[in-house]
């Protein structure tokens, strides 16, 4: 089938199976910060934005965004530096196979909640497993990126 | 304690940047686009043999590469097991093999050009079974009928006490002391029986390896793995081929916690291109990694311990039962942790012995889980104190702080070594002080249908295999004077490349930017036997010091021999080489230049280390919980954590470690369970049926640390990794009894066994 979208605000147009799911595209398409960490939309890792929007991409079929925009890390790479930075810091982000998708969580709650409480930041990614640090830096490193937005913001 | 410039400092992870913003840097993101996808048939059966096997119609499906089933391959037998020569594990496996021992070992090897073709090619695979009986219950194991592995060729490698045709795949008895006479003096005895399950390490990355041919023929494997240079004998052994011909490579990996200390898929890709000649992966299915993988050895547990009327521990004995499942994979050698570790939390006692079976069954292998038998020990032993406490009437703290071991103890169960570096009483205190146990200990009702309770524990681990692991490092100038440094130790997101980075950066007087770090490539790096066993800090790290030194010497030679002087009246400050006795220098740039120019003395050093030591890291972990009295619920509010590591190399890294150890032995306490149906079927088959705890299940962790100065140790570093799961599934049971009266003596403590518990109380 033909599709059209718009990966990282580049234009593609392809033939695919209409059962390709969209996280075999992305990566056919060398978005490699796309992961698979399970087949049942249950870890997070697979996460990017349709239109903006977090989705789980192990589980979406590719037509879904047909005519519509995908974005992934490859996409926010300033951003996810930034953030990234917080989390290097704090030593969280340890083997760093979920950080992408626990990334493109963190960077969607950031334009999405307005000074989000511990238990609203909890809340948000409780969908993004990770088996290495056990939450508490990913949490003292989405922390200090938020007082460094708001931070940021105030400066303006 | 002495200042140093990189270690003991949080310094930020080398690889951290580029994994931050996704760069492709794993296995799956680095494979060749033209290879052949492998699948396997599995076996729907827990104990059968393959009658029939018809590949016909699958060959026939486009883009089908090859089948193979039992009849092409070698008949080697080999273990995946990743440990030092003289291998622990018997040598009990086939790549492929007529008989089936669990529900998913491998039943054919399919490689095509798509994992479509694949999969359809799986389908058209004839299988004719004959099913047999399976052997499900490990405690009927031993002497039993059923014999999971009858072949005559079946081998321990190792005086393990094994025994194949009573099902045997290791057997030990120690003790010391007059274990009797110790009991008779007691006034307190508990005796009781502890069931550990089960669990998957379910690091994010799942298996993964792809195999090619190299310019000159020799097979090369990238596979996400702990012990790269083990895949290369494992390999080698399984095809039949020289060592010389193999080649592994470890890119980053997507956590291991274990897993992979097991070359749980190797052999497929690299027998599939061993075959075709062709470029070939394999990617496990989390499907996969949760059922035809390397979990954690179930246990079941008897303690004895007894004391006297105050509170003085005189005698302890365990015996214990491991279920290896249907291979021997760690099993010989996870058994002996069990007692060892635990029983060497109370070295002052009179008398121990220590006793232990590890059976096979018709069930996935077990294989190695952070922690590698210690967890089970522990929950049996830190759950018995407190039960001894109890009968005591004395205060769980108290009957600690009176036997624990202390600096300068020697300890029996523990080899008899000595704890040169403990400061296990200090940890105690300071985790008493983190949670107010004094003043929470040990309940109060909410008044809300909820009861807050505290429970402890306390552990330890090794940090190596004394007397067998081996770990080395390569370190050269280059042009202007940067270092490589060369490792052979395998980084899984721990941070080793970093830590050892820091370490020579404080040895060799640099910025640790200074020291580029290069991964492991059997074929370059220096032999490393792994990262497992907690080592890597405590062995390799003492590798590092021991290489610096030499090249310290070596850059000094040449220095004095630029200035024309006598080597002895030279020193090296990191910057230049200085003499001693007259105003002259000669800058480390302009030595490593001139190096590159008409110069036989090679700035190159490298050397080993091994330990006739284990030295153990020690804890104190202390939680609060709330109990739901309705339901049995169980919430953590609290985990907080004293660790005595030795000196922390990486503050940062150290706590993460912690802070991630004690989130899966929260799991491990209260949701973690691999169970099988009654046909040996495995129900925990994706990450529904087996959850792992998300950040809204762990409550908040606190981390402090409460250093000794190990002597052995690079820096007087210990080791960090494995230690810190040991606590809570004790800590946790503990608190529950504290809250309800309900002992939970099975993991996991599952609401419904709480309130089971208190309805037979009411």
């Amino acid at each position: 089938m033909e599709i059209k979208l718009w990966i990282n605000g580049k234009k593609i147009t392809d033939n695919v199976e209409p059962d390709m799911p969209m996280l075999e595209f992305l990566r056919d398409k060398g978005c490699y910060s796309v992961k698979r960490g399970c087949e049942t939309s249950g870890c997070g890792l697979c996460t990017v934005w349709l239109d903006g929007k977090p989705i789980l991409s192990c589980t979406v079929p590719l037509m879904r965004a047909n005519g519509r925009h995908i974005t992934t890390l490859e996409g926010l790479q300033e951003e996810a530096a930034e953030f990234g930075a917080f989390l290097a810091d704090e030593g969280a982000e340890q083997c760093g196979f979920c950080n992408p998708g626990f990334i493109m969580n963190v960077l969607a709650m950031a334009r999405e909640l307005d000074a989000p409480s511990e238990e609203d930041i909890k809340e948000y990614l409780s969908g993004n497993l990770c088996r290495c640090t056990g939450y508490m830096g990913q949490l003292r490193a989405v922390k200090k990126y938020i007082e460094h937005k708001k931070g940021a913001r105030s400066d303006d | 304690m002495t200042d140093y410039k990189s270690v003991s400092k949080p310094v930020r992870k080398k690889d951290a940047m580029a994994l931050v913003t996704g760069k492709p840097v794993y296995c799956d993101d680095l494979a060749p686009k033209d290879c052949l996808v492998i699948k396997l048939l599995r076996s729907p059966y827990a104990h059968a043999l393959i009658e029939d096997i018809n590949t016909s119609a699958a060959e026939k499906v486009s883009g089908i590469e090859a089948i193979y089933t039992y009849k092409d391959v070698p008949n080697n037998r080999f273990t995946t097991a990743g440990q030092t020569y003289p291998e622990a594990s018997p040598y009990d496996r086939l790549i492929l093999e007529k008989r089936l021992r669990y529900v998913g070992d491998p039943v054919a090897i399919v490689a095509g050009e798509s994992e479509k073709a694949a999969e359809k090619a799986l389908k058209l695979i004839k299988v004719k079974y004959k099913v047999l009986e399976p052997l499900l219950d490990f405690r009927k194991a031993k002497d039993n009928s059923i014999i999971v592995h009858p072949e005559d060729n079946w081998k321990a490698l190792c005086p393990v006490g094994a025994d194949n045709k009573r099902n045997l795949c290791a057997h030990e008895v120690s003790e010391n002391g007059d274990l009797e006479k110790a009991f008779s003096e007691c006034d307190a005895i508990v005796e009781e029986t502890y069931h550990t399950k089960a669990n998957q390490q379910a690091m994010m990355e799942t298996f993964r390896a792809y195999a090619s041919k190299d310019v000159y023929n020799r097979l090369t494997i990238v596979s996400a793995t702990q012990i790269t240079f083990h895949v290369r004998r494992i390999v080698a052994t399984a095809l039949g081929i020289p060592k010389a011909d193999v080649r592994v490579i470890k890119p980053r990996i997507g956590g291991g916690f274990g897993a992979k200390q097991t070359a749980v898929m190797e052999v497929y890709p690299a027998f599939v291109t061993y075959k075709t000649g062709k470029n070939s992966k394999l990617v496990f299915t989390r499907e996969e990694t949760q059922t035809a993988s390397s979990p954690r050895h179930e246990m079941e547990v008897k303690v004895r311990i007894g004391a006297t009327k105050d509170g003085i521990i005189k005698a302890l004995d365990m015996y214990s039962i491991s279920n290896t499942g249907a291979y021997g994979e760690h099993g010989p050698t996870t058994a002996g942790l069990t007692g060892h570790k635990a029983l060497a939390l109370y070295s002052r006692a009179e008398a121990y012995r220590f006793v232990y079976d590890v059976v096979y069954t018709n069930i996935m292998a077990a294989g190695a889980y952070r922690g590698y038998g210690a967890p089970q020990g522990i929950f049996a032993v830190e759950s018995a104190v407190d039960e001894l406490a109890h009968k005591l009437n004395m205060d769980p703290a108290k009957i600690r702080e009176i036997n624990i071991t202390k600096e300068g103890d020697i300890m029996p169960a523990y080899y008899n070594e000595p704890a040169n570096s403990c400061a296990l009483d200090r940890c105690l205190e300071k985790v008493k002080d983190m949670i107010d146990w004094d003043s929470k200990y040990p309940a109060r009702d909410m008044g809300n249908g909820k009861i807050r309770s505290v429970g402890m524990a306390l552990a330890l681990q090794g940090s190596c295999i004394s007397n067998l692991d081996v770990g080395s490092v390569a370190l050269k100038v280059n042009d202007d004077g940067f270092y490589s440094l060369m490792i052979g130790a395998s980084d899984m997101g721990t941070g080793c490349d970093t830590i050892l980075a820091q370490m020579a950066a404080d040895c060799m007087c640099c910025d640790v930017d200074n020291i580029v770090v290069q991964g492991v490539d059997t074929d370059s790096s220096p032999y490393d036997s792994g990262s497992y066993a907690s080592s890597t800090t405590y062995i390799t790290g003492m590798a590092v010091v021991k290489t610096c030194a030499s090249l310290t010497e070596k850059i000094k030679k040449y220095g004095a021999l630029l200035m024309g002087c006598d080597e002895k009246d030279v020193d090296f400050n990191g910057k230049e080489v200085y003499r001693i006795s007259a105003d002259e220098k000669i800058s480390l740039k302009d030595i490593a230049n001139s190096s590159m120019c008409n110069n036989s003395n090679a700035l190159y050093a490298s050397e080993g280390h091994a330990s006739p030591v284990s030295p153990p890291p020690f804890m104190a972990g202390a939680v609060e919980i709330e109990v739901d009295k309705e339901t049995g619920k169980v919430d953590i509010i609290d985990y907080k954590a004293a660790v005595d590591c030795g000196t922390v190399i990486n503050p940062n890294l150290a706590r993460v470690q912690t802070e991630g150890g004690i989130a899966q032995g929260i799991g491990m306490a209260l949701y973690e369970d691999i169970s099988y149906n009654e046909k040996g079927v495995c129900r925990s088959n994706s990450f529904m049926q087996y959850r792992i705890p998300t950040r809204q299940d762990v409550g908040r962790t606190e981390v402090d640390f409460e250093p000794s100065y190990e002597p052995t140790g690079p820096f007087g570093a210990k080791s960090i990794g494995e230690i810190v799961i040991n606590t809570p599934p004790p800590a946790i049971a503990n608190a529950v009894y504290n809250a309800t009266g309900v002992r939970i003596r099975e993991l996991p403590i599952t609401p419904e066994k709480i309130y089971k518990g208190m309805k037979d109380e009411d």
